[in-house]
């Protein structure tokens, strides 16, 4: 018996005690009718070879360890950015346990959602009731300010109409006749959660601008100086808004921020729940519509979102999740040319800030070769940034990117000599990126969680970035835009890359002459 | 902290009951109606808890709930750990169960063992449209051909596929002879169906029946020479090794081990367990189905048991023992006797720092009762309870065995209810799961994990007893509760007035 009171062994070192590691054994020999080893290890290495890609690639059917959720999260995410707004999901209630989850093991926060909790009965006979009774009890409940609603698979192919469903809601005094309740239709079998947050902050805005469902005159445009700012899905939305606001301030912009969700996903723990904090104030998101311009972080978050807005005669600007030095700089300048404002020296004094750290680094960075996967935004960003640092973002794969995405970053590639031997993988999947760790190996691959199974088994260091993160805490407090989130990210990379150093100069007598103090 | 030990059981009693009343008077007449039956104060001598159980879920209120497929895949078939487990319908499903449960294994995962992968056939809108059947089956072969080490497939039903009528039995049958009987199983677990996980663990259970046992020939010969002390570990999902923790003990005895479902488990494992002399059945809940179905077909008795805690342990060793001879009713004894020393260490260390601490559960299908007795093990009190999912016969199991008169019970609870009530009690403790976790710590109030041991574990056996204690020291005592309040916000805001 290895465990002790006095030092309690958990799971990490618990099952290596030799009563354990004899029972183990033992079951797999006995009862679990093992493969031959000798296979097992034929076929590992077997998969690691070119033939065994160009299997993996032919695939046409079967996804394997995808790098992408479905459309409701999406609009979860959008909807707590409003103020006092509760995600209300129309469909079977599974899939909001799922969403809840989801965010909670990323962000350490909890997650609000309500569903509308679809059954067998409202398979055959449509979810009418369900709303009905839903919205009249989160009404009741959770007194939200408003109630924003979106679909799950099963409503959408039933084909339930939440117009109408909304309308008969308030009709039969769910809700006040002038309540919020903004919709959007977001089935997970078309697109992905950036897809979903497109339709969802469509959906709200378009609510507020266009006359709420007919209930209201459409909004006249006043045109004004403000400016909004979407950030689209993004895992950093706590760190990030927060910069965004700060480079607002610091030019002295009027801004709004559509959808900001940056306080319910941080708030503090002292003896009070808040289930709503912060958020666009619904009259905020009204009067947006009269804003001058409104700038996307995320093109691929906001594909109908835009021209909406573009419609209701703003300029729209969007961005490919810029970080670093020159996709910073693009923003900033973007900012002053909309606004008039001049760039002030704060921010230029942050940007030489970037600029030395880069100088000070980026020997430890060039010529190297990374993997990148995630969201299409995200995936250009990061791109666009290793170049600038001199490395080579060798394979770029986004399970939800499309054929328009892969021609963006084959610019991205093409605009740098560093970009010359790189590839771009759309609609590909983590098991994809396996095959090309393999056989076209990169010295680190940045990614989020589930890339830990690819540095597990490809041995390349991984790099944590993207969503989710479940397995380091705390990463999304700190902003990954901005010339301070180009900070992070650089030293994010720089301390996996130092960690790794370590790790291959630290045998004593044998690599230690490279075990370096000062690097 | 806690008011609760300075009030008889008559205060407590009243004080719950007032309890109740106010949590309904938020909902509409309707609901309130609705949820009034699910929610009681626990009467002693009674036969259950007086609550109604496993009936829809109310809409627009935050369930805790999940759904069949949650049930299906994500408990009971996503452990077995030589299958691929298709995520039939979009990628949503998948991804989200996606390696969420911990339930530990050993393989060479990608080539031999699949546990931690997410295989779907996200299915896109064609797929909707013209049906998945034909993207089903072409699955299947890239299947086979990248992952030639696999022991079967099985095909996790997601929303949609019911609905648009789907036929998954044939394409499974089709593909099954086409490979030479491989074993495919069809799971009709889609999230729609019943009220919660429970109906999914209902069918993953008769999938079994109908596409593992009933694949046996009678008079196939067993991989093993049988022996008198065979027995299956039913209803244990391994979740941070806790079968494997318990395993070890039946093995101590005497007994021989020769399936583990489903944590760590295997179609070996599956395919032998009607050959066992007894099962022994952990999550009642999830596995009670194919545990009966075996008795009647198959003749082999089962026999529930309950590992957390030490006073729970030798209870239910004893019990597996009586249905053996005198060597495994020694073999239990000499356990219990092996192991403690070790529990008297434990609780000497945690007993004094835990002693009178009160608790609020919420879990899923057995630990609700389950962990009662380990928590009073530590001198524990478990002040409210409650099933995500739990049916009649647990919350009878629940009152018979477990709770103290006076305890505040609620099925199904509300987000809404479950804040409240904690807010009120104010236990020392709550063990629930990640959507509650960050609720109650917010409020400055300790939490568990009681699905997932907050990533911890074991908790399972005598060497899992020792990690729960630990786990529930540290929850409890740990310093930051107490800078919670800022220290220039102090004044006190106690919502019942306490003795202290």
């Amino acid at each position: 018996m290895t465990q002790s009171a006095e030092h309690v062994l958990d799971h990490f070192e618990l099952f290596r005690g030799p009563e354990y590691q004899q029972m183990l054994a033992n079951k797999k020999k006995m009862f679990e009718n093992p493969r031959d080893p000798a296979e097992v290890e034929r076929i590992r290495e077997w998969a690691k070879t070119p033939e065994y890609r160009e299997k993996n690639f032919a695939r046409e059917a079967l996804t394997v360890n995808p790098a992408k959720a479905c459309q409701p999260l999406g609009a979860v995410f959008v909807a707590v950015g409003f103020e006092k707004t509760l995600p209300f999901v129309h469909g079977s209630q599974g899939c909001v346990a799922y969403y809840r989850s989801h965010l909670s093991r990323h962000f350490k926060e909890p997650s609000s959602c309500v569903s509308s909790s679809m059954t067998e009965d409202a398979a055959v006979f449509g979810g009418l009731n369900n709303m009905i009774d839903g919205l009249a009890n989160a009404y009741n409940m959770y007194k939200p300010k408003m109630i924003a609603v979106s679909t799950t698979c099963m409503a959408e192919v039933i084909g339930d109409d939440l117009n109408a469903f909304i309308k008969t809601s308030k009709e039969k005094g769910s809700v006040p006749a002038e309540y919020d309740v903004p919709f959007a239709h977001t089935p997970a079998f078309v697109g992905s959660h950036v897809t979903g947050y497109d339709n969802a902050m469509k959906g709200i805005l378009e609510h507020f601008w266009d006359g709420k469902a007919g209930t209201a005159p459409k909004l006249e445009r006043v045109p004004n100086e403000k400016i909004n700012f979407i950030g689209g899905f993004d895992g950093y939305t706590v760190g990030n808004i927060r910069e965004v606001k700060h480079i607002f301030e610091a030019m002295g912009i009027e801004y709004t921020i559509l959808g900001d969700n940056s306080n319910v996903f941080d708030t503090p723990t002292d003896g009070e729940f808040r289930m709503y904090d912060g958020g666009t104030t619904l009259e905020e998101a009204a009067n947006a519509v009269h804003a001058k311009a409104t700038i996307s972080m995320q093109e691929y978050c906001t594909e109908k979102t835009l021209p909406l807005i573009k419609n209701h005669g703003q300029e729209v600007v969007a961005f490919n999740h810029p970080v670093g030095v020159t996709g910073t700089d693009a923003f900033v300048m973007a900012l002053s040319r909309i606004t008039g404002k001049e760039i002030p020296e704060e921010l230029a004094l942050e940007r030489g800030r970037l600029v030395d750290a880069i100088a000070d680094s980026s020997a430890h960075i060039h010529g190297k070769k990374f993997a990148i996967y995630g969201d299409p935004d995200l995936c250009l960003g990061l791109a666009s940034f290793l170049l600038e640092l001199g490395a080579e973002p060798t394979h770029v794969l986004a399970t939800n990117g499309n054929k328009h995405w892969a021609e963006k970053v084959q610019a991205v590639f093409d605009s740098s000599p560093f970009g010359k031997n790189c590839h771009v993988y759309p609609g590909k999947d983590l098991w994809h990126m396996r095959s090309l760790l393999f056989t076209e190996p990169v010295d680190f691959l940045i990614g989020n969680t589930y890339g830990k199974y690819l540095e597990r088994d490809t041995g390349t260091p991984l790099i944590r970035i993207g969503f989710p993160i479940f397995d380091r805490h705390h990463k999304h407090r700190y902003p990954v835009w901005g010339y301070q989130g180009g900070l992070n990210v650089l030293v994010t990379i720089l301390d996996k890359i130092f960690d790794e150093i370590d790790r291959n100069t630290n045998v004593p007598a044998k690599s230690d002459y490279s075990f370096d103090i000062i690097r | 902290m806690s008011v609760i030990e300075k009030q008889s059981v008559a205060e407590i009693k009243a004080r719950n009951k007032e309890l109740i009343a106010e949590v309904l008077k938020v909902y509409p007449e309707k609901t309130a109606k609705r949820r009034a039956k699910h929610l009681n104060v626990h009467e002693n001598g009674k036969s259950d808890c007086g609550v109604k159980s496993n009936i829809k879920s109310i809409p627009g209120v935050m369930t805790i709930r999940g759904c069949a497929y949650a049930g299906s895949k994500g408990v009971v078939w996503g452990p077995i750990k030589d299958m691929i487990h298709i995520s039939h319908g979009p990628v949503g499903c998948g991804q989200y169960s996606w390696a969420a449960r911990r339930n530990y294994y050993i393989g060479t995962t990608g080539i031999d063992t699949f546990v931690t992968m997410q295989f779907t056939s996200d299915f896109q809108e064609k797929d909707i449209v013209f049906g998945g059947d034909k993207k089903l089956a072409k699955i299947m072969d890239e299947i086979q051909e990248l992952f030639p080490l696999n022991n079967g497939i099985t095909v996790q039903s997601e929303c949609p596929i019911g609905l648009i009528g789907d036929d998954i039995e044939a394409v499974s049958k089709v593909k099954s002879k086409e490979y030479d009987g491989k074993t495919i199983v069809p799971v009709r677990c889609e999230g729609f169906r019943g009220v919660s996980q429970s109906l999914g663990h209902h069918i993953a259970n008769d999938a079994i029946r109908d596409w593992v046992f009933d694949k046996i020939p009678a008079d196939a010969a067993p991989r093993f020479e049988p022996s008198d002390y065979d027995v299956a570990i039913i209803g244990d999902y391994n979740i941070g090794g806790d079968a494997w923790s318990s395993r070890i003990l039946l093995e101590e005895m005497g007994l021989r081990v020769i399936a583990q479902w489903s944590g760590d488990g295997s179609l070996a494992e599956l395919e032998a367990t009607p050959k066992a002399k007894l099962n022994v059945l952990h999550c009642y809940r999830s596995m009670n189905y194919i545990s009966r179905h075996m008795e009647e077909k198959y003749n082999i008795p089962w026999c529930e048991y309950n590992f957390f805690g030490p006073s729970k342990i030798a209870e239910s060793l004893r019990k597996i023992a009586s249905y053996f001879d005198d060597k495994i009713k020694e073999g239990a004894e000499r356990v219990i006797a092996k192991y403690q020393p070790l529990m008297d260490a434990v609780i000497a260390k945690y007993r004094p720092r835990l002693e009178g601490k009160t608790v609020m559960l919420f879990v899923g299908g057995l630990r609700p009762r389950h962990v009662i007795g380990a928590y009073e093990d530590l001198g524990m009190e478990v002040v409210g309870t409650g099933y995500e999912f739990g049916h009649n016969d647990d919350y009878q199991r629940t009152a018979q065995h477990y709770v103290k008169d006076g305890t505040l019970i609620y099925d199904d609870v509300t987000g809404y209810e479950f804040e409240k009530f904690v807010e009120k009690v104010q236990p020392d403790l709550v063990g629930s799961g990640i959507k509650e976790k960050y609720v109650f710590q917010k409020m400055g109030v300790p939490f568990r994990q009681m699905h997932s041991w907050d990533y911890s574990g074991p908790y399972h056996g005598y060497d899992g007893f020792a990690i729960f204690a630990r786990d529930m020291d540290m929850a409890i005592n740990s310093p930051v509760w107490k800078m919670a309040k800022a220290p220039w916000k102090q004044a006190p805001k106690p919502l019942l007035q306490a003795a202290e």
